[in-house]
């Protein structure tokens, strides 16, 4: 079977199996001198586009052995192994390796590795076995017997290097350098593509890049001074933005709208969302009004609105009575909020596993997700109020460890009626220093009803400080 | 109270419903006689979703708290908003006691900052309640601003509390305004020197559509309930409405 091409004089066979080579047919022969040779010949035309974007994704994949990864050609991928390949038990590890997982793909492969870029294509190209790993001390060696073809140049120098009777790589190494540099040009230089073989000439990767971010940009042919032009920028900014998210399939959770300015200054205006959103009229909603305040200085000649971070986001839904899902709509809220107000003053409650009351129940960033924790259900009602600090309060009880009668809180005196405790909650000794004291919680009512959570601290004679303090912890409802 | 039971089954703690307070007959209780109990479920409430405002008698009197929990719906979201005072002052909310499922809270320097994220919260119907809490009598509440969260609150469905602790009972654009202090609490069903089921001391001072008057608001957790019913301790309690549930009683209003 081939694969063929069509081109100006005919259809042209691009790639070939290997059965059809046995019978004569060899990549960039006509379709029909293959044929002639061989009338059973099955074709199927090639599709370089299908071919170039399976490379491509196989270049993403193949960065799970070297976070260098190059495309090289429509047929070839080059890592950069320096300080990669021990991590695959050594060179020949790797090989093997990458052989395995290419061929579990149903591919075929050539893999080479060498010092340099060029050595390790000859080598894959037209080395003798498909796998080789070629020492620094061995590469000239390894070279000489291959093909001018292996130095990578364009076919017309290869063609005038062969009837040169230059047809293997180790005779050019032993011609004179100025002759041989006088008769081809720079680019085509045989030698040169040989020094850069052979280490003596820098020829460095070129990684694909990652994917960039998606953006939207906007120049202005004069710059504008007046700040209400960045609200106006992001009008225009916002659906092309929106546009990209959906091709790509992508909800924003951070964005940045930077304002080019005269002097080359770049002012900034950063939102998040909580869900992965793109719909144009939240987007604008979080930013309008930190763009009014963008500083223009001498004016602005450009802006850009970037998602700086994206998470994947498939089409969504509208409920069938209108309107967004209730979780959707809470998360803009919490967008919004957080917006005008800062991030760290919009909170959620996140439990943590202690037993301490103020460490027990926590706050994160409403924006964040919730870290999952095995907390510890309490065993003993809790107040719905708590001080942040807790309050030293002058305390009348039965000591040594009797209830409180009687107490000053804020200069004045609350008489107790009835109390309940204590709920003993001792030191996290893993976690605090050595004096911290245990703790006795009381609920206390007062005359006027009024209830209370209040606790002594430490125990008479404990040996970690002086007689106990009470404090004032919490209000119950 | 446990967490979850500020909004467990709740009995009422005199003889039956009694006439509602819509017919004015106990409206203005003189002070001094003793007001007339009542269960959270069957105090006045309006019709739908608006704005009332809860005068804490003192700053360091928590009990407001307790009777606003039984009145919220714990399964959905709430925002609950406290300025920097409010909390200095008298605390801030703390999740284990509260027994909600999903929360936010905001903190904010300033009531106009707490006025601007409670109209935000109100407008996103997916909240089941948004609640309040400002300090003192700070400049920008004024009639026009309680007034627009009335009506995105009535727009949008969501229920709004405005909690003003030392604050005056000025101008307000709100639909019930009451005022909540602690009262001694119900008789420990176990333990006699112990603080038993919370009670209040609810005034209902200004509202539209009803006529003002003071009650007070017992609470009775779920625990025990089964050994307590028809107990002796529990004083002016009929045993034939001892097993109404708050379902029945608000069926029956």
């Amino acid at each position: 079977m081939a694969l063929v091409v069509e081109e100006a004089h005919g259809q042209r066979i691009a790639a070939a199996t290997e059965a059809a080579q046995l019978l004569g047919a060899r990549p960039g022969m006509r379709l029909t001198d293959a044929r002639a040779l061989d009338p059973g010949l099955q074709v199927v035309v090639a599709d370089p586009a299908g071919d170039a974007a399976l490379l491509e994704r196989l270049a993403r994949w193949a960065s799970r052995w070297s976070p260098l990864v190059e495309i090289d050609g429509a047929d070839g991928l080059r890592l950069d192994a320096s300080g990669a390949a021990h991590l695959f038990g050594g060179e020949n590890g790797l090989i093997a390796d990458i052989q395995r997982r290419l061929s579990s793909l149903g591919l075929s492969s050539r893999v080479a590795i060498a010092c340099t870029p060029g050595a390790a294509w000859a080598l894959a190209h037209h080395g003798a076995s498909a796998a080789q790993s070629c020492p620094v001390d061995a590469t000239a060696a390894r070279l000489a017997p291959l093909p001018v073809a292996a130095l990578r140049l364009p076919p017309e120098v290869t063609r005038t290097l062969e009837r040169l009777g230059l047809k293997r790589i180790g005779t050019l190494a032993g011609v004179e350098r100025r002759p041989l540099a006088r008769r081809f040009r720079e680019a085509d230089n045989p030698l040169d593509a040989l020094d850069r073989m052979l280490g003596r000439k820098a020829e460095p990767l070129t990684a694909i890049p990652d994917d960039p971010p998606p953006r939207a940009l906007l120049r202005l042919a004069e710059p504008v001074s007046d700040p209400a032009a960045a609200p106006q920028a992001l009008d225009l900014l916002v659906p092309g933005l929106v546009k990209q998210l959906e091709a790509r399939k992508l909800g924003a959770r951070r964005l940045l709208l930077a304002g080019y300015r005269v002097d080359g200054e770049v002012a900034v205006a950063v939102a998040a969302t909580a869900l992965a959103t793109r719909e144009a009229k939240h987007l604008h909603r979080l930013l309008a009004d930190k763009a009014g305040t963008l500083d223009p200085g001498f004016g602005f000649d450009g802006f850009a609105l970037e998602a700086a971070w994206c998470e994947p986001l498939g089409a969504g839904q509208d409920g069938l009575i209108g309107g967004p899902p209730p979780a959707l709509e809470v998360a803009r809220l919490v967008d919004r909020l957080s917006v005008k107000l800062g991030p760290e003053r919009v909170r959620r409650p996140q439990p943590r596993a202690s037993h301490l009351p103020e460490r027990a129940s926590g706050w994160r960033p409403a924006l964040e997700p919730a870290a999952e924790c095995m907390a510890p259900p309490p065993t003993a009602p809790r107040p719905p109020r708590m001080l942040d600090r807790p309050e030293a309060i002058a305390v009348i009880y039965a000591t040594p460890e009797g209830l409180p009668r009687r107490f000053v809180w804020r200069r004045a005196v609350h008489d107790v009626t009835r109390a309940e405790g204590p709920e003993r909650i001792a030191p996290e000794w893993w976690r605090e220093r050595s004096t911290a004291r245990l703790r006795d919680y009381y609920r206390v009512e007062d005359r006027e009803g009024r209830r209370y959570w209040i606790y002594r601290e430490g125990l008479h004679g404990d040996g970690r400080g002086g007689d106990p303090v009470w404090y004032l912890h919490g209000l119950f409802g | 109270m446990a967490a979850g039971g500020q909004r467990a089954r709740l009995r009422p703690l005199d003889g039956g419903g009694g006439a509602r307070p819509r017919s004015g007959q106990e409206a203005a209780v003189p002070q001094g006689t003793e007001a007339p109990w009542r269960l959270p479920g069957e105090l006045p409430a309006p019709a739908g979703p608006t704005l009332s405002e809860l005068f804490a008698a003192s700053p360091r009197d928590g009990g407001w708290a307790g009777l606003l929990l039984g009145q919220l719906v714990p399964e959905r979201p709430l925002l609950w908003v406290q300025d920097r005072m409010a909390i200095l002052e008298s605390g801030r909310i703390y999740p284990p006691g509260l027994g909600l499922s999903e929360l936010i809270h905001v903190e904010v320097r300033d009531a106009r900052d707490a006025l601007w994220a409670m109209e935000e919260g109100l407008r996103c119907s997916a909240l089941s309640a948004v609640v309040g809490e400002l300090w003192g009598d700070p400049q920008a509440l004024d009639f026009t601003a309680t007034r627009r969260l009335a009506v995105a609150a009535e727009r949008h469905g969501v229920a709004a509390f405005l909690i003003r602790l030392g604050g005056h009972a000025n101008l307000s654009g709100a639909r019930m305004r009451w005022r909540v202090a602690s009262a001694p609490s119900l008789p420990h069903p176990l333990n006699p020197r112990a603080p038993g089921p919370a009670a209040w001391e609810a005034e209902l001072f200004r509202a539209r559509g009803f006529a003002p008057g003071r009650w007070r608001v017992g609470d009775e957790p779920a625990q025990g309930g089964e050994t307590v019913k028809g107990a002796e301790n529990r004083r002016d309690l009929a045993a034939a409405a001892g097993d109404r549930t708050l379902a029945a009683a608000g069926g029956r209003s």
